[in-house]
């Protein structure tokens, strides 16, 4: 596990296993002045209250977490089952990149269960990992200007769905009408880190 | 209540933020300057992270319609008394005027402005659109409840505006030649006119990278240099986005990130790097 430095509120912590990235967070959650920590690709970006705690400390801290968490049998959990429509306007495209048909293309990305790893681009917006290695393609050269709400795309090692019309440059397989981001709802987001989910068509 | 005439180049209404949510994709936002938004509430005895007016470059036109006490501080603006609380009788005219030096004013009145929280906070987003719209002409403030708090006559402190932010190396400095830190402390670096709430773009002798391409993507913070491919350093602001794959050569102390706020395209900047070993 490397620990680095970002500032004096935060370190950013790189376990040597990818996946230990959530079983780290829900760790440190507990540890004395840690105020969040927020999950990306490969680390964990750990705030804390600089009148309670300093970087070595946290970094003492995570040591005996990372330990805890390697201990701790995975939690049984629930999945967020989407439905959604496969009629995306890249479907044809990527089935031709990864040579398969359509119908092959949705069965495949149908099969697997999916980890939120972590949330970003915007509020909402779910990094979903677990996507079949076969099945990653690069995102398109050019990024659309709109693409419509509840689009579930893929591109590199992830899949998602865009909780709102955004700007974006993933591959669009199809759409779901499932509510991603509701604000009267706590939290917000429906696929926060750690939340399973599977695809289902319709 | 206080009617908007006119909103200035850019005012919106900005609070302490949505701190603590970024895990779901929520940036921060709130005021880029706290200190000057907790010394303007702590002047007309309001709560230290009521939502206040954020005034860019001035500009703002205000009628206040029914009796106020309104502090106004940050880029102090000509014409108005700074850091001070000011009774304003109804039907009051107050204009800010561009300041000479710094970029954010605050306006903050007795009992906060009443609007709509989204995820606990009144700010406006530039970048996601969470929270009200910036203001614009014609819009109408309703004024809070009158707070427990009393009004301050200590003007105590104001916004400092000196061009140096203190950094501390990493954590993508080994990203970076071996110069790089060296050349960061020691060149003067220009703030760009594109500058904004969701960066504080740089311009300067480009930061030569010993790596080519980009970082898985990795949660940021306000205060980050982030480094594009063209060498050339952001400071990111409250509204940035919360993740990214520029490599991030240093961050600014917590406490020098109201001076950030303050930068306004043409200043000068310089950084002091320290480094940091953790252990």
């Amino acid at each position: 596990m490397i620990v680095r430095p970002y500032g004096d509120t935060a370190v950013l912590v790189e376990p040597d296993d990818p996946a230990a990235v959530l079983a780290l967070r829900e760790a440190v959650a507990d540890v004395a002045g840690v105020l969040e920590a927020v999950p990306a690709a490969r680390t964990l970006l750990v705030r804390f209250d600089p009148a309670v705690a300093t970087a070595a400390t946290v970094r003492a801290a995570l040591d005996g977490a990372l330990a805890a968490a390697r201990s701790r049998p995975p939690e049984p959990s629930v999945a967020v089952e989407l439905a959604v429509r496969y009629d995306g306007a890249d479907l044809d495209a990527v089935a031709g990149e990864v040579g398969c048909s359509v119908t092959a293309l949705i069965e495949r990305h149908t099969a697997a269960v999916y980890t939120v790893a972590f949330c970003g681009f915007s509020p909402g917006f779910a990094y979903l990992s677990g996507l079949e290695p076969a099945l990653q393609v690069a995102r398109l050269a050019s990024p659309r200007t709109s693409v419509p709400a509840g689009s579930v795309a893929i591109a590199g090692e992830f899949t998602g769905v865009y909780p709102r019309s955004s700007p974006g440059g993933w591959r669009l397989l199809g759409r779901t009408d499932a509510d991603l981001w509701d604000l009267r709802r706590t939290p917000p987001a429906l696929l926060a880190p750690g939340t399973r989910v599977r695809f289902r068509p319709r | 209540m206080i009617e908007v005439l006119a909103p200035g180049p850019l005012t919106a209404l900005q609070d302490g933020g949505r701190a603590g949510l970024a895990a779901l994709g929520v940036p921060r936002s709130g005021a880029f300057d706290r200190a000057a938004l907790r010394l303007a509430n702590r002047l007309v005895g309001n709560p230290p992270d009521a939502p206040a007016l954020e005034a860019t470059f001035g500009g703002l036109d205000l009628l206040v319609h029914d009796a106020a006490t309104v502090a106004i501080t940050g880029a102090p603006c000509p014409g108005l008394d700074h850091a001070a609380p000011l009774s304003l009788p109804a039907g009051t005219r107050v204009r800010l005027g561009v300041p000479p030096r710094g970029l954010r004013s605050y306006l903050a009145v007795r009992g906060g402005f009443a609007v709509e929280h989204v995820l606990g906070s009144a700010s406006t987003d530039t970048l996601s659109g969470l929270g009200p719209a910036a203001l614009r002409a014609g819009d109408r403030l309703a004024i809070g409840p009158e707070p427990s708090g009393r009004v301050s006559s200590a003007s105590g402190g104001g916004a400092r505006f000196d061009g140096v932010l203190r950094v501390i190396a990493g954590p993508r400095d080994d990203w970076f030649e071996p110069g790089a830190l060296g050349l960061l402390a020691s060149a003067a670096w220009t703030v760009r006119a594109d500058s904004n709430r969701i960066g504080v773009r740089l311009d300067g002798p480009p930061l030569a990278r010993t790596r080519a391409g980009e970082l898985p993507s990795e949660a940021t913070l306000p205060g980050a240099l982030q480094v594009p491919p063209d060498g050339r350093p952001i400071v990111l602001g409250p509204d940035a986005t919360l993740t990214g794959g520029y490599p991030v050569v240093a961050v600014v102390r917590d406490s020098d990130l109201d001076l950030a706020g303050q930068l306004r395209p043409g200043d000068v900047v310089r950084f002091r790097v320290a480094a940091q070993a953790i252990r």
